[in-house]
């Protein structure tokens, strides 16, 4: 099974690096986003580092949602997909393996950029580390329960913005709580309750949304 | 009201074998069924409506603290409870049709939804308009409140995704997978008033205690409700026999039903 997983996760980041344009336009997507905010809101920098948190986490989530797409759907133009579903190989661990590669393209490099972010918008020292776990443990909980949308939507009619319209609410928990812990530190508390409250999401969603996945893939692809 | 003939004896199992119960899964003995439920449960609606409307509003007493402004409760309980519930019964259904491959079960789901969505916002309303002049503000993003939205957002992420998917049965277990991810979400709305700190009143209500209202306010949300749930049996059930004649247009008795309309 491990052999499995390694293989999956092997292959998907080497399609990924053939097509890197695909991944640097959602990490693109999330600065120029990010940029957006400092512009419309003025440079006051009392005003800057009240709403950062919650202007990172929103245009991580942005940027997940616009390249959950990419998961499945190359696998799906060219008959692969129908092939893992066939394959004697659990499904939820081929669908796994593909969630930890589309994180590591899409989801790490938000994380990496975050305390650089962070420093722009005049946060400093915990809260900066508080943002770095908050989405280090954030991200992941974004592509497992996305790739249950991106699964559902799959070859479907205006895949691109039911997908986010069937996501979002489902991630605002995930939102709710990665803010807060970056808040409660910047206001000189820990914000480790938060974090710990997104670990047990992490935890649920890694044991629960594969196994959702499959079926919504079952589903889609029949 | 559409007449139709009952269907052909060959559609239902003779009385004394034991799947009787189990012809009504076929759309063609159901749509019968329905069509007589319907102007019972609509009845049944608009006389508990008019009961419960007139216990809330002559005969319940003024309250203490809230004075009269507090009588929209009788509307916006009873919304949100029949939201929650209705939204338990979709998911039901939704999962029966995708393990057991029935497709009433998934048109019963699809026919719920936009009743629930419809509940949803009247709670929604209801509730901003009671928290102006009582809290002061028409929201606020505590869990309850948080929670419940994502419930509207959850039926509409619902009808989208069925509406977007051409393929009848593709979109039934799509659905249903949809529905079951988003269950989780009405336990969280139940606890959250004693999960968090909250501006919303926690429940006055419970299954193990003594209710701490006056005995009139009680009965008189108990009948509304009754008489929402009334009106959704109705309004899902009229909803459905579209449905089944949309889905099934290609079937005989069908086109024996529509022949003899014109």
């Amino acid at each position: 099974m491990w052999l499995n997983f390694s293989a999956v996760v092997r292959r998907d980041l080497l399609l990924s690096f053939r097509r890197r344009a695909d991944v640097l336009a959602s990490f693109f997507f999330f600065v120029l986003v990010v940029l957006l905010f400092p512009l419309s809101v003025g440079p006051e920098s009392a005003l800057l580092k009240t709403i950062a948190p919650g202007i990172v986490w929103v245009a991580a989530l942005l940027a997940s949602t616009l390249a959950l797409s990419r998961l499945f759907a190359a696998d799906f133009a060219d008959g692969t997909l129908e092939q893992m579903l066939l394959s004697p190989e659990p499904l939820s661990v081929i669908v796994l393996a593909k969630i930890t590669s589309h994180w590591l393209v899409s989801g790490l490099p938000l994380v990496l950029l975050s305390p650089l972010i962070g420093l722009q918008f005049g946060l400093a020292g915990d809260a900066l580390v508080a943002l770095f776990y908050s989405l280090l443990i954030g991200t992941p909980v974004l592509s497992l329960i996305g790739a249950i949308g991106a699964a559902l939507t799959l070859g479907a009619r205006n895949g691109g913005v039911l997908v986010s319209l069937l996501v979002l609410p489902l991630y605002i928990p995930v939102l709710i709580f990665g803010a807060d812990a970056v808040v409660t530190q910047i206001m000189g508390n820990s914000g480790s309750a938060q974090l710990m409250l997104l670990g047990a999401m992490l935890a649920s969603a890694l044991a629960l949304a594969p196994w959702a996945t499959a079926a919504a893939l079952r589903v889609s692809v029949e | 009201m559409v007449t139709e003939t009952s269907p052909s004896p060959k559609l239902v199992p003779t009385a004394g074998s034991r799947n009787r119960w189990f012809a009504y899964a076929s759309p063609a003995v159901f749509y019968p069924l329905a069509g007589k439920l319907i102007p019972w449960f609509f009845a049944l609606a608009a006389l508990l409506t008019c009961v419960g409307l007139y216990i809330g509003f002559f005969i319940a007493p003024t309250d203490f603290q809230q004075g009269d402004s507090y009588r929209i409760i009788f509307l916006h309980v009873p919304a949100a409870w029949m939201s929650m519930v209705i939204y338990l019964a979709m998911a039901f259904w939704a999962v029966i049709g995708l393990v057991f491959n029935t497709r009433l079960s998934s048109m019963m789901a699809s026919a719920l939804a936009p009743t629930g969505t419809m509940f949803t916002f009247l709670a929604l309303w209801t509730g901003s308009l009671w928290g102006k002049p009582t809290w002061g503000t028409w929201w606020v993003w505590d869990a309850r409140l948080t929670s419940y939205l994502i419930l509207l957002f959850l039926y509409i992420g619902f009808i989208s995704l069925q509406a977007a998917l051409d393929d009848a049965r593709r979109a039934d277990k799509a659905g249903a997978v949809l529905a079951l991810v988003g269950v989780v979400n009405i336990p969280i709305i139940y606890f959250s008033v004693q999960w968090w700190n909250t501006l919303h009143q926690g429940s006055s209500i419970s299954f193990t205690a003594a209710p701490t209202m006056v005995a009139t306010m009680l009965w008189g949300m108990l009948i509304m409700a009754l008489a929402f749930w009334a009106y959704s049996i109705a309004a899902a059930l009229t909803r459905v026999r579209c449905i089944i004649l949309e889905r099934e247009k290609r079937s005989d008795w069908v086109r024996e039903l529509v022949e003899k309309q014109s």
